[in-house]
């Protein structure tokens, strides 16, 4: 699965969870201060994405994922 | 000198008792202090908004205790409530449990003067600490007691007070918790109307929920979440499986009112799973606060009164918290 695979998946993700278009979730945007997601929405998503990609990505490991590109890096490493 | 007898064939016979078959829920009672706290009231105290709270966690306003309102006041007028609501007189009744965690101090317990105090006269009396998970412990505990023979009537009540246990300078907390107590009484019925528990505990997770310098109530948010809306649901499935019903019998839904976005994200997937759009569910938080044991019996006591629920309804009562701690179970509505 490619970089861009994984992005396009986790934008899905974002969209279902969070409600913002799919096509806005683009690597450089931070979570937090461009999409406005929450804490308790970031959780959701990484549940989410341990299904959709098997990976474990553990509630610490979370505050280190400030961008679409941290999380797509993230996943790509440890799957 | 040695001892020959032969322990498997006891020389005496002793007794043991068993009571009714059945048991059921004969009626609700609850109590709150005056105190109506805002999330603008909340917003003087801490950096935090009322848009962030009922964003994060769905509350509206808590309730606190009065001033001079202890935990055994609030569980005392809970539980007269529930006795006068049912039609119970206090010496019907044999066995008082309350399911706190938050009684300060811890001797005496609180079940023993609440007994006293609403005239229930040498009441077998204990309290119970599963925290948000307590009132379906309780409620178990109740039932099997009457069901071994051990207790005629008994009165379950859970009771908070958070006011003693809050850090009012810590935002992430402080604007969750509530004070309050809910009571219902657990007594025989010809019919079977409380479902079995499915319960348990996970303290490898006992740390996510603590009492930080043994003085304030602390949780790790994120990672209480995702046990909250991973490892819940498949608990509330079986205990309506072990009831022997299906998610669609379901009229009410009582999770532990921890969150409105926990409450919601449990109601989503038991509707993804068979449960009806037309269930109801308690979303008693918005105007309570959290207040883990005392949750769902106050829930359960604001949505009778309202009419949300009514008599013979088929509800499932979840309970899910510190300890990690969980319980759940169908019961029918008094």
């Amino acid at each position: 699965m490619s970089n861009e695979d994984i992005q396009k998946g986790l934008a899905e993700i974002v969209e279902e969870v969070a409600g913002v278009a799919a096509n806005e979730v683009t690597e450089e945007k931070s979570f937090v201060d461009d999409l406005d997601i929450d804490s308790l929405s970031m959780v959701e998503i990484a549940v989410q994405a341990e299904d959709k990609f098997g990976v474990k990505i553990p509630d610490e490991q979370l505050a280190n994922l400030k961008t679409v590109g941290d999380a797509v890096n993230y996943i790509a490493t440890n799957k | 000198m040695t001892d020959d007898r032969d322990r498997t064939s006891p020389r005496l016979a002793l007794r043991q008792r068993t009571g009714p078959a059945h048991t059921r829920l004969l009626g609700f009672g609850s109590a709150q202090g005056n105190r109506v706290v805002t999330n603008d009231d909340m917003a003087k105290l801490v950096d935090t908004s009322d848009e962030w709270i009922r964003q994060r966690v769905g509350i509206v306003e808590r309730r606190l205790a009065d001033e001079d309102q202890s935990l055994v006041d609030m569980a005392t007028a809970a539980g007269a409530k529930a006795l006068a609501n049912s039609g119970t007189s206090p010496d019907e009744v044999d066995t008082v449990i309350v399911a706190t965690c938050t009684l300060v101090g811890g001797i005496p317990n609180a079940a023993a003067r609440v007994a006293d105090r609403v005239g229930i006269v040498q009441a077998a009396a204990f309290d119970l600490n599963a925290a948000c998970a307590g009132f379906p412990y309780s409620v178990m505990v109740a039932s099997d007691l009457i069901r071994g023979g051990s207790a005629r009537k008994v009165l379950v009540i859970g009771a908070e007070r958070f006011t003693d246990w809050v850090d009012w300078t810590d935002r992430a907390n402080c604007v969750i918790f509530g004070d309050g107590a809910g009571a219902a009484v657990v007594a025989p019925s010809e019919e079977p109307m409380i479902g079995p528990v499915v319960w348990g505990s996970n303290g490898d997770l006992a740390d996510l929920i603590y009492l930080r310098e043994n003085r304030y109530v602390f949780q790790q948010g994120q990672s209480v979440y995702r046990w909250a809306t991973t490892q819940i649901w498949p608990i509330a499935e079986r205990a309506v499986a072990a009831a022997g019903l299906s998610l669609a019998d379901i009229d009410v839904l009582v999770p532990h009112q921890a969150n409105l976005r926990i409450v919601e994200a449990l109601a989503r997937k038991l509707r993804a799973n068979g449960a009806r759009a037309e269930m109801v569910v308690a979303d008693d938080i918005t105007y309570s606060g959290n207040t883990s044991a005392a949750s769902i019996p106050l829930a359960l006591d604001h949505m009778t009164a309202a009419g949300q629920v009514h008599s013979g309804d088929v509800m499932l009562l979840v309970g899910f918290g510190a300890g990690l701690s969980y319980a759940a179970q169908v019961a029918i509505a008094p």
